[in-house]
């Protein structure tokens, strides 16, 4: 009754269903509805288009004919699933961070954003990949001829509907697959109908289980004892193979562009893998459970000779259960569909990004502004590109007449993608991982699998038998399935155990004997420490006319509505008030990311260094993305400094304040000591001339002394006028010098004798004659007034026992050194500061002086152009002049 | 590298804080246990190689011994990951700040 038009039209309603959910979810999602859509149920579902036809059908094959070593093709990915906390969450973290668009992209984007590699990655992913598409067709042809078979009329015919089959999946790959040009957008309606295809699959698969196991053998124990009773009864496991399809299956997972795709890309929520670590292992357990009592019920049901790669629709006939055998058809239609769907999404977008915009690129000559509809090259190059993988994949199944056994191609395909595994995993936990390296690496292993097992599998026509017999050239060693002369090894654990093995020698030496670009070691540090930071390093510097070439740009790539709508948001964010934002490499790393999103790192790069003008990675930026903690120190130390120079600008402040609050005390006293200094005489001369005036009978000798008091503290008086003149006059600035030349040897004799002259207190005066012999060039007068003033000082106040007063002179540097040193006790330290200033007398004003010495001699020097210190720690009190040695103008 | 560490980072002294760093210890732990677990499956999924295949006639081990065999420890794996998993989100919860300040 299972006629093959029943089939057909069971079919086209099946897809049409497909295409119903597809649209629905789309729809859904673009209303925002739907958060099912996004769970991590759906996303599971989705990783099983892992299992294709080939596990449908070829899983039983396999089994059928060597026992368990079928499991290893799910061992596999369980244990890296199992294992999602070492590396598929850094894969997943980085995919989203960096929007990476498959697993080319990402290649090229850890290594500098190379389109070397990324090219490289897709000629071997395409390579890959279109013998796996043959193999899904080649599944469907053969499960149509299953039912051919048993239908009279005999209208089928095998080319045809291949044909019909590949384009079917091409349309719903485009109408589905290209419907949105950012990758990184997730294609729900694609997602919702493999999740739905994995459902299907898995209960048609579980369904043929149970009827067998229980409809036909009767039971768990009965089909133990078939099983065992089998001729792969007994546990027969060769233990390279084993170990080997585990690990290739491993990788393989992780590598496969359409794994990537919907593991990486289609991916919402980070959260979603702790569920699927668990969940998608039980799928794959699931899937397998049967396997072995469906293989050992056809073998013993089936005829002699029949393919066993069929067991899962041909036993249920066989059975008559026509029913369960179409759903069987339906569950392996489902399992094909899927996977070529999703794989010529995946290689579609790798194609477009890494091989046709980069030669449209190319072809536009570098012009800064990009001319054309960017976003409908794109999407068509992606809509041709999926149209040639599907094509290529049908002439490879015409050309090859699909013979071979399903599980061997897919083999095939896992050992080349695998090669792209020394690069992945070196790229997210290696820094010192280059882009050479990578290259290297994968030209090695890309080399060694054409070599050993491509050729060989496609027969005498590309690999002739005598390369296989004897070598190439008759060099034995280079036989390609036993390379260096080591036969007997499984021809699959041959090619990988070396592929691999050298291909990862190649790229560690490679990566430790070649330097990194800056981009590359940037971008290094970025995935290696994916967690640590996820923000972008700065690697764009542009200037503001290039604004609007970007605007253009990105209005051709992602649309006008969205990109006007990314150039608003970065102004408002910079707080401008022009519609253009600046570009400043916050926003132009922005900005490249959301455009590789839509045409891949490498082409997004490519395409804002035609317009900004080259990337520019200073050794700055790398040194602060490098090492952050570096930049951390200099800020610090820089506050460092910064809060020490205020605490001496506080310090400077806090003495000057002191210094003000002195002068203005000082000002104060000034006063009433003038007056106080003034009133004094003036006192003395009124008491004694009114003696005079009132007293009679004054003797002569009286008379004399009282009018010698009056004219002496009259002479004070005059004394202390002219000294408050002289002082004001100086500070005013308005005296004139006398310059004049002379040694400083007679200004000091004339200043030494006038000083002593008329005392009765001995001071001895100790001078060096011979150092006295400088000639100076300046007011003599003033010079010596100031050396009186401090030699009558030292003769006044020195209260040593006997009185020593050392004048010693020095040419240091250009000046003129002088000092007065006396043997008494000196200045009181407190006092020091002040000795200058004005009526500054030490101690009991024991000695008549209006205090007025020094300040006088302190405002000459400053005439003078030179200056007078106090000395400290010279034993007694030290006085310091110092002179310019030729000082030859006059100050004005 | 792993998040677990942010809230070791919070304030000691305060009471919760005995409970925080207990809790971020366990999430650690749990970590450490959740990357053996592929070694364990690698461990378990060769220990096979070693039984005897059809060659020694008399000891071959029968399939449905090896299907139980690779089932149960498939099944096991599953398990331990989804107490992981549960677990993993448990505490994940728990951690984010204030939703339950016991």
């Amino acid at each position: 009754m299972a006629t093959l038009n029943v089939l057909i039209l069971v079919c086209l309603g099946y897809v049409v269903l497909l295409f119903g959910v597809a649209f629905a979810a789309d729809r859904m999602a673009a209303a925002g509805r739907g958060k099912w859509l996004r769970s991590p149920l759906i996303y599971t579902l989705s990783l099983s288009i892992y299992c294709t036809a080939w596990t449908f059908y070829g899983a039983v094959g396999n089994a059928a004919r060597s026992g368990l070593e079928f499991v290893t093709i799910y061992l596999g990915p369980t244990l890296v699933m199992v294992s999602w906390w070492w590396g598929l969450r850094k894969l997943v973290r980085i995919g989203r961070s960096q929007r990476v668009t498959s697993i080319a992209d990402l290649i090229s984007s850890r290594y500098g954003k190379s389109n070397t590699l990324a090219v490289c990655v897709t000629i071997l992913a395409v390579l890959g990949g279109t013998p796996y598409i043959a193999l899904q067709l080649q599944s469907i042809t053969l499960s149509f001829s299953i039912f051919a078979e048993a239908d009279p009329s005999g209208l089928y015919r095998e080319g045809s509907s291949v044909f019909w089959v590949a384009a079917g999946l091409a349309m719903f790959a485009i109408l589905f697959g290209t419907r949105n040009l950012d990758a990184n957008e997730r294609h729900h309606g694609v997602v919702t109908a493999i999740a739905l295809e994995s459902v299907v699959k898995l209960f048609a698969l579980l369904a043929v289980g149970i009827f067998v196991v229980w409809g036909v053998a009767g039971g768990i124990g009965p089909m133990m004892d078939r099983i065992d009773a089998s001729e792969i009864g007994q546990w027969n496991v060769d233990a390279g193979r084993w170990t080997t399809f585990i690990f290739l299956s491993a990788a393989a997972f992780v590598c496969l562009p359409r794994m990537f795709q919907v593991m990486v890309v289609e991916n919402d929520d980070e959260g979603h893998l702790r569920t699927a670590a668990w969940a998608f292992p039980l799928y794959l357990l699931l899937m397998s459970l049967f396997v072995v009592p469906i293989a050992v019920i056809g073998l013993d049901l089936m005829p002699e000779g029949s393919n066993p790669d069929l067991f899962v629709l041909t036993v249920p006939l066989s059975q008559g259960n026509d029913w369960l055998a179409m759903l069987s058809f339906i569950g392996g239609f489902s399992s094909a569909t899927s996977m070529v769907i999703v794989t010529a999404m995946a290689l579609s977008t790798m194609v477009s990004n890494h091989l046709v915009m980069p030669i449209w690129l190319n072809m536009q000559e570098g012009s800064g502004s990009v001319s054309g509809d960017v976003r409908n090259i794109v999407l068509l190059a992606r809509r041709v590109s999926i149209a040639v993988i599907m094509a290529l994949g049908y002439f490879y199944y015409s050309l090859s007449g699909g013979g071979t056994a399903l599980a061997s191609i897919g083999l095939v395909a896992f050992a080349g993608i695998s090669q792209i595994l020394p690069a992945l995993v070196g790229g997210l936990f290696w820094r010192g991982a280059t882009r050479t390296g990578a290259l290297v690496g994968l030209s090695v292993g890309f080399v060694l699998w054409i070599y050993t097992l491509l050729l060989p599998g496609m027969g005498a026509a590309w690999m002739p038998e005598t390369v296989l017999q004897n070598g190439p050239f008759g060099l034995g060693w280079l036989r390609p399935q036993a390379l260096f002369g080591i036969e007997g090894i499984d021809p699959m654990v041959h090619t990988v155990m070396w592929s691999m093995s050298l291909n990862t020698i190649a790229f560690c030496v490679a990566s430790l004997l070649s330097f990194p670009s800056p981009l590359e070691r940037l971008q290094g540090a970025q995935f290696v420490n994916v967690f640590d930071h996820s923000a972008a390093p700065r690697g764009w510097t542009g200037s503001v006319a290039q604004s609007e070439d970007l605007m253009i740009m990105t209005q051709r790539i992602l649309g006008a509505g969205p990109a006007q709508e990314f150039f608003q948001s970065e102004a408002e964010q910079q707080g401008g008030r022009s519609r253009l934002p600046e570009p400043t490499p916050g926003f132009l790393e922005r900005l490249e990311r959301e455009l590789s999103g839509s045409v891949g790192a490498a082409t997004a790069h490519a395409m804002i260094g035609q317009i900004v003008g080259g990337s520019s990675v200073s050794v700055e930026d790398l040194l602060a993305v490098a090492d952050e903690s570096a930049q951390m120190l200099e800020y610090s130390s820089q506050l460092e400094v910064k809060s020490a120079e205020l605490s001496r600008t506080a310090r400077q402040l806090r003495e000057a304040n002191t210094k003000l609050t002195q002068v203005s005390e000082q000002k104060d006293s000034f006063l009433s000591q003038v007056s106080h200094e003034l009133r004094t005489p003036m006192t003395s001369i009124r008491a004694f001339s009114e003696i005079m005036r009132d007293t009679q009978g004054l003797s002569a000798e009286e008379q004399t002394r009282y009018a010698a008091i009056i004219h002496d503290e009259a002479l004070r008086l005059t004394r202390l006028l002219d000294d408050l003149l002289d002082l004001s006059v100086l500070e005013s600035g308005q005296v004139n010098l006398n310059m004049g030349d002379d040694s400083l040897r007679s200004v000091l004799d004339r200043a030494v004798s006038s000083a002593l002259a008329g005392t009765d207190q001995q001071l001895s005066v100790r001078r060096s004659l011979i150092s006295e012999r400088i000639p100076l060039h300046t007011d003599l007068d003033r010079l010596g007034q100031v050396f009186i003033n401090l030699i009558s000082n030292a003769q006044k106040y020195c209260d040593a026992a006997e009185p020593v007063l050392t004048i010693s002179a020095h040419d240091v540097g250009g000046q003129v050194v002088i000092d007065f040193t006396d043997n008494g006790s000196g200045i009181p330290p407190e006092a020091q500061s002040m000795v200058f200033e004005k009526f500054a007398r030490v101690g009991v004003d024991k000695v008549g002086g209006a205090g007025l010495g020094l300040a006088i001699c302190r405002e000459i020097m400053q005439r003078l152009g030179g200056e007078i210190s106090y000395l400290p720690g010279q034993g007694g009190a030290a006085f310091r002049i110092s002179l310019p040695l030729a000082y030859r103008q006059a100050a004005q | 590298m792993t998040d677990a560490g942010d809230s070791a980072r919070k304030p000691l002294g305060s009471k919760p804080s005995l409970f925080l760093e207990r809790q971020s210890y366990r999430r650690r732990r749990m970590t450490d246990a959740a990357r053996l677990l592929p070694f364990l499956g690698a461990a378990l999924l060769v220990i096979p190689l070693l039984w005897p295949d059809e060659t020694v006639e008399s000891q071959a081990v029968p399939l449905s011994s090896a299907i139980f065999y690779i089932f149960a420890c498939w099944g096991l794996l599953i398990l331990v990951s989804l107490f992981f998993g549960l677990t993993a989100r448990r505490l994940g919860r728990r951690e984010s700040p204030e939703a339950d300040a016991d």
